[in-house]
């Protein structure tokens, strides 16, 4: 008995899809497009387009051949999973404290999500007058012992520094989603395992975890592909350490728009987009593939 | 609303409606820079000035807030073909416009429109930056400046040196000075190459690159990983472990601008365009003054290089735009003009009757403006020679960021100087290998 509404028109439907299939076109398929010519030519900053050079996969292996392309690849692999962790980690932590209704989390919910409200140069911003090593508030703990800590001068201190600012900023974004999932798994679940004597750890990993799943695989993707390509990324980046010291926080994104725009090598550039293109690809698919296999949506 | 005035405009003269000048409609134009700040109201004012002074033109300046951004948003939009008349480019994006088929060079354009400019005005050395092989200018000097030595005079008599020092071995002594008079930072430095590589080079007489730094073709490859710039950076790393010199950047808290300004640091090397915004952040009071870069002793100096931006004219506008345009430069480069710029500014005049005209009125011996003819002094104390003309090669802005790179690594113990300079020519020279084929079959002219 299950009755269903066809429509039959074969136009409705395209029509409805029409500003969201233009809006696609005109903002990702043509720039696509125009980034795949230049790939495989050599494009002068000013255009020219007649006397363009065609190149092959020149533009390609000179990308592959170059060290520090894939020490920037390493960069951003690792800057995506630690960030992710963090900030999923830690908006869990706070999302499963709000749901235990103690006083005051109704505040606390609100509070939370701001961070996300704060576009990434701001925050870039802020945490650089924050973090600098000489004068920011953080500079107390070097008057302890020099060069405890020194992002202009350390790598590592650096990754540090930009992991802090992104997971910082999307805490809050994961938090709204991971209380809402919390909200809506059954109160009576949680009070039986609290009355057989499980505490709230043991709850949030027998119970809200498993429960969670499919908003923490969500939440998973977004970060992940976030992290490794948003313009969040490059916004922090560029305002905290503009990819150093000595390269040391030269993740992908960055070093696109920088080779682009500072040095106008647009074919670099673009060669570099389309196998972060195809690297996000085979991250979505590695997602999907094995990750979701675990993740039981009812 | 801008545009649709252009367009207006343009429509309007195609129509010929222009024909008669009293119904005629202001030409407008538009003009971009990047300048932001205090600079950005100057310019503001030099359009408001120009506006002022006639009736036909109205001239539409807009900041693009950098030098970087100007550029990047000119491309796009001359690729849009909705470019402004007239754009600002760094000295570094040079080489680009002069590929690029997209403008009309200087001398063209004021030719054109029956302007007659005494082009040997120009001070040789700012000309021959902007001008082709055979020396006539392609663009505009506007904003020009070079790299300084600044000093605090208190700091300095406190510790009992007198005068300002003249070679880096004089620099190595006040610092040991200044430190043993409890001074924590003598010299502040940053990784800028602009200072430190590339006027270094040029007081020397060190080539930068090959064929003559680029000027001869673009086949051009750098060379100061085997020049003196290695004993420089030696120099700067042995003094920075000393603690005689420290590094101040952005990242650590602190530019050397702002480290001199609040007298965190008693020497730096910085542009003369700093002049100003120091002189209105230091404590008042405070006796500070410039002078030009040192040299190694039995070093025979030359001039330091032009730095700073010039006025380039696009195509693609309709061909009224181009008399508005001329006008504009034309009025910018009288000498009443150039003083006003300078004072206002702390850039330096870029003509000789400029120059005069403020050494005539006194402008120099003003105590807040003192020191400032240094930069002229520095700039033409030897005609531009082969070396000393400026820098031609390919994708210099992004060099400049493998030279700052290696200067990271090497002063923060990554690598020794010669490692970390073998390294950014050997980036820096892939770098321009590709600048070299994009530009394949083309000259420069």
């Amino acid at each position: 008995m299950n009755k269903r509404a066809v429509f039959k028109s074969r136009w409705l439907p395209i029509l409805f899809a029409l500003p969201q299939l233009l809006l696609i076109f005109f903002f990702f398929y043509w720039p696509a497009t125009s980034v795949l010519t230049w790939a495989f030519s050599l494009e002068p900053a000013f255009g020219g387009a007649g006397d363009r050079l065609f190149v092959g996969w020149d533009n390609f292996r000179e990308v592959f051949a170059d060290r520090e392309y894939w020490q920037s690849v390493t960069l951003s692999l690792v800057f995506a999973f630690t960030a992710t962790a963090l900030s999923m980690f830690i908006a869990f932590v706070l999302a499963i404290c709000v749901d235990r209704q103690l006083k005051g989390s109704g505040l606390f919910r609100f509070f939370y999500i701001w961070p996300y409200a704060i576009a990434a140069p701001a925050v870039g911003l802020a945490f650089r007058f924050i973090f600098a090593p000489e004068s920011g508030l953080i500079a107390i703990v070097n008057t302890w012992s020099p060069d405890l800590w020194n992002p202009a001068k350390f790598g590592s201190h650096a990754m540090i520094l930009v992991i802090i600012c992104f997971a910082w900023k999307w805490i809050g974004y994961n938090f709204i989603f991971m209380t809402a999932g919390l909200q809506s798994i059954p109160r009576s679940l949680i009070e039986a395992s609290s009355m057989d004597g499980s505490g709230p750890v043991r709850r949030a990993i027998d119970l809200q975890i498993p429960l969670l799943a499919p908003t923490l695989f969500f939440l998973l993707v977004l970060n992940l592909t976030e992290s490794f390509v948003g313009p969040d990324t490059y916004g922090i980046v560029d305002l905290t350490t503009e990819g150093g010291p000595n390269g040391a926080t030269n993740v992908m994104v960055y070093r696109i728009v920088s080779e682009a725009f500072q040095g106008l090598n647009y074919s670099g550039a673009a060669s570099q987009s389309l196998i972060l293109i195809g690297l996000i690809m085979v991250f979505t698919f590695i997602q999907f593939r094995f990750v979701e296999r675990r993740v039981h949506y009812k | 609303m801008k545009h649709f005035g252009v367009k207006f405009a343009a429509m309007a003269l195609a129509l010929g409606l222009g024909a008669t000048p009293a119904l005629a409609e202001k030409v407008k134009f538009e003009f971009w820079h990047g300048l932001s700040g205090d600079l950005g109201e100057r310019v503001k004012e030099t359009c408001d000035k120009f506006n002022a002074s006639q009736s036909d033109y109205e001239i539409v300046c807009t900041s693009q807030n950098g030098y970087p951004e100007t550029i990047q948003n000119a491309i796009a939009a001359y690729r849009a073909k909705k470019n402004p008349a007239i754009v600002q480019v760094f000295d570094v994006g040079t080489l680009d416009l002069m590929l690029s088929g997209a403008y009309i060079p200087a001398k063209k354009l004021m030719d054109d429109n029956g302007y007659k400019i005494d082009w040997d005005n120009y001070f040789g050395g700012i000309a021959r930056y902007y001008a082709d092989s055979k020396g006539v200018l392609n663009s505009f000097p506007f904003n020009s400046s070079t790299a300084m030595f600044y000093y605090n005079i208190d700091a300095f008599t406190k510790a009992g040196i007198d005068g300002a020092p003249q070679t880096w071995e004089d620099v190595e002594a006040d610092a040991r000075k200044l430190k043993s008079a409890g001074f924590d930072c003598p010299f502040g430095f940053s990784f800028d190459s602009w200072a430190t590589v590339e006027q270094f080079s040029a007081i020397h007489n060190q080539p930068i690159a090959t064929k003559n730094n680029g000027y001869d073709g673009l086949d051009t490859e750098l060379v100061f990983n085997k020049t003196k710039v290695v004993d420089q950076l030696t120099f700067f790393k042995k003094m920075t472990d000393e603690g005689l010199f420290q590094v101040k950047t952005a990242q650590l808290g602190m530019d050397v601008v702002p480290a001199f300004a609040s007298q965190t640091c008693q020497m730096i090397q910085s542009s003369i365009a700093d002049h100003g915004t120091i002189g209105k952040t230091i404590k008042p009071g405070t006796k500070w003054t410039v002078t030009m870069l040192p040299v190694w002793k039995g070093t025979e100096r030359k001039n330091s290089l032009v730095g700073g931006a010039s006025l380039w004219v696009l195509k693609n506008r309709p061909e009224a735009e181009y008399k508005g345009a001329a006008a504009f430069l034309n009025f910018i480069a009288q000498p009443d003009m150039v003083e006003w710029w300078s004072t206002v500014t702390g850039y330096i005049p870029v003509t000789k009757t400029g120059f005069d005209a403020m050494k005539a009125n006194g402008f120099y011996e003003k105590p807040q403006f003192a020191g400032r003819e240094k930069a002229i002094e520095s700039l033409t104390y030897t005609p531009a020679g082969d070396l000393t003309r400026g820098i031609r090669v390919g994708g210099f802005p992004q060099i400049r960021k493998e030279i700052s790179n290696a200067m990271e690594g090497i002063f923060f113990g990554k690598m020794t100087v010669q490692a970390g300079l073998d390294q950014a020519v050997e980036r820096g020279n892939a770098i321009i290998r590709r600048f070299e084929k994009t530009y394949a079959g083309q000259t420069l002219n």
